[in-house]
């Protein structure tokens, strides 16, 4: 297994003066996986990004790069990773290709392969005939890409994103999603994001921090496994029977937490039931149909989505900080 | 290719695609031609002992005006996490950007040269204190450029250094003109320390170790300087 950690991260703490930005965070990514970093804004994902790629160091903790430490070996490590800063900052009085080949020269590329290799991650990045123009006048769209060009150029073993697709229109975000799940084939990509719709496309696993510390870690499914409950959307018809019988007659079910009211077709009520506990509420919504003669319409269980077990856990935090 | 030299490399064409460069070269060629000619007008004299006095004085706004940018907007514009991210050590950052202010600033001092053309066509020229002069601008240049680029390193404004570099050169020039204050036992270290009495010497044509040392001990220590204070980003 030590082999295919590219990415080892233990105990990784840092303080700005006296605010603790990361928090013992502790995690490892594995070769071939796509890592989402999720967290709130400013619950220390560029902060640890950072650290990852050599630009601050750890206060505390450690973490490794390729088998590199990015304290003691930043160099080795440096020249190993592809980073993307947040905000993509390049240098804007350059064109394209000349910043491309700036970048290709300070990691020491030989001149007579910079050009066919310059070509091929503007194919595979979209930069189309965008290279004699200045950076300062592209879109922020083409600027992302071209900053996602500069991490690729090296082909690098590991992929550190900060907000890959922040600014994109959605198309643009579509296709570097796809491009990112691509890449992740072969290669390890950290992406860090605040959009979870991305998280469950591109990423085969997913590290919620907030507040600096590490609050989950698994696959999207596992994460939504975990969550308990889940939600229940019951459609009845109806023919005479008065909506409020049916949601009091519904919510002192046993299991049920909250049942509300919610919009629908005409002709029919619309209930939303919160469970309380991960019990499959199902066949007692269905026996109380029976019980009182309801014309059941519609019965269906939604799993807790991606949406619910980041807020839950994230705002977990917050409510036990204050 | 050192990263050193792909940066000094980058910021020369920077210069160049800017109207910095040219403003620079303009303004200073002008000024100092205005200085050479009048003196060769009015005064009929064809030397260039007053081209050489007033130097310490020119560099004290030239200098600054072309290290001013060289770290601070890399801090402000964020693009400096994209270039210590690289595999490229904090002192080729800081060796690679003096390396590019120094090219512009003997670009500028090149075209000066026709003073010295000037000179030798109207008459004999003094080889010995125009070489020696030559050398030592480029020393004295280089310890103005690494006092910018140092102030530079320190703040993301580009203003604020280049008012930072200006007071610091500002200082070490008015030390020299102290020394006919200070008691004689501070004398020689007053002398010492001021930045423009080792130019005097050396524009004399003669080069003594001491006061190549001085310029290479200010430009070696500015750029320490610089180097430790973009590191200081990873102090634990």
């Amino acid at each position: 297994m030590s082999d295919d950690v590219m990415i080892e991260v233990k105990d990784l703490t840092k303080d700005y003066g006296t605010t603790r930005a990361v928090d013992g965070v502790t995690f490892d990514v594995r070769r071939g996986e796509v890592l989402g970093f999720l967290g709130p804004n400013g619950a220390g994902k560029s902060t640890t990004m950072k650290m990852l790629t050599c630009y601050l160091s750890p206060t505390a903790g450690r973490a490794k790069v390729a088998g590199h430490d990015v304290f003691d070996e930043s160099i080795e490590v440096r020249r190993r990773i592809g980073y993307l800063p947040e905000d993509t900052p390049i240098y804007r009085d350059m064109t394209v290709k000349e910043f491309l080949e700036f970048a290709a020269a300070m990691r020491g590329m030989l001149p007579d392969q910079v050009e066919a290799r310059i070509r091929e991650v503007g194919q595979r990045c979209g930069l189309g005939d965008v290279a004699g123009k200045l950076v300062g006048e592209l879109s922020k769209g083409f600027r992302q890409r071209v900053g996602l060009a500069q991490a690729m150029l090296h082909d690098p073993d590991i992929l550190i994103l900060d907000e890959p697709t922040s600014g994109l229109d959605p198309n643009q975000i579509v296709e570097i999603r796809s491009l990112i799940k691509e890449i992740g084939r072969e290669k390890t990509v950290i992406l860090s994001t605040h959009i979870l719709p991305e998280v469950q496309a591109t990423c085969s696993r997913i590290v919620i921090i907030s507040g600096g510390k590490l609050v989950a870690d698994g696959t999207p499914e596992a994460l939504r496994a975990r969550e308990k409950g889940g939600r229940y959307r019951v459609v009845v018809e109806s023919n005479g029977v008065a909506k409020e019988a049916i949601r009091d007659r519904l919510a002192s079910l046993a299991g049920v937490a909250r049942c509300e009211l919610a919009t629908g077709e005409p002709g029919s009520h619309t209930f939303a039931i919160d469970a309380s506990a991960s019990d499959d509420l199902r066949k007692p919504i269905f026996r109380a149909a029976v019980a009182n003669a309801w014309t059941l319409l519609e019965l269906a269980r939604e799993s807790a989505s991606l949406e619910d077990v980041f807020r839950n856990l994230t705002t977990r935090d917050e409510e036990t900080k204050q | 290719m050192s990263p050193a030299l792909v940066i000094s490399r980058r910021e020369i064409r920077t210069y160049f695609n800017s109207p910095v460069a040219y403003i620079v070269v303009t303004v200073f060629t002008i000024l100092t031609g205005y200085l050479f000619f009048t003196q060769l007008f009015v005064e009929k004299q064809a030397e260039l002992r007053g081209f050489f006095g007033i130097m310490p004085l020119l560099f004290m706004f030239l200098a600054p005006a072309i290290t001013m940018r060289l770290l601070a907007d890399e801090k402000s514009s964020g693009t400096i996490e994209l270039l210590i991210t690289l595999p490229v050590k904090d002192w080729q950052v800081v060796v690679g950007k003096f390396l590019a202010a120094m090219a512009l600033l003997c670009t500028a001092l090149a075209l000066t040269l026709v003073f010295a053309i000037t000179v030798r066509s109207l008459g004999p020229l003094d080889r010995g204190p125009a070489i020696g002069g030559y050398i030592g601008l480029v020393l004295m240049g280089g310890a103005y450029v690494s006092i910018g680029v140092m102030t530079s390193s320190f703040s993301r404004n580009s203003i604020v250094s280049f008012i930072v570099a200006f007071a610091i050169s500002f200082a070490l020039y008015l030390i020299g003109r102290l020394t006919q204050f200070v008691p004689p036992s501070l004398q020689a270290l007053t002398s010492f320390l001021s930045i423009d009495s080792h130019f005097e010497n050396i524009s004399r044509g003669v080069i003594d170790s001491r006061d190549v040392i001085y310029y290479f001990s200010v430009i070696g220590v500015c750029l320490l300087v610089a180097t430790l204070s973009l590191e200081s980003r990873r102090w634990k």
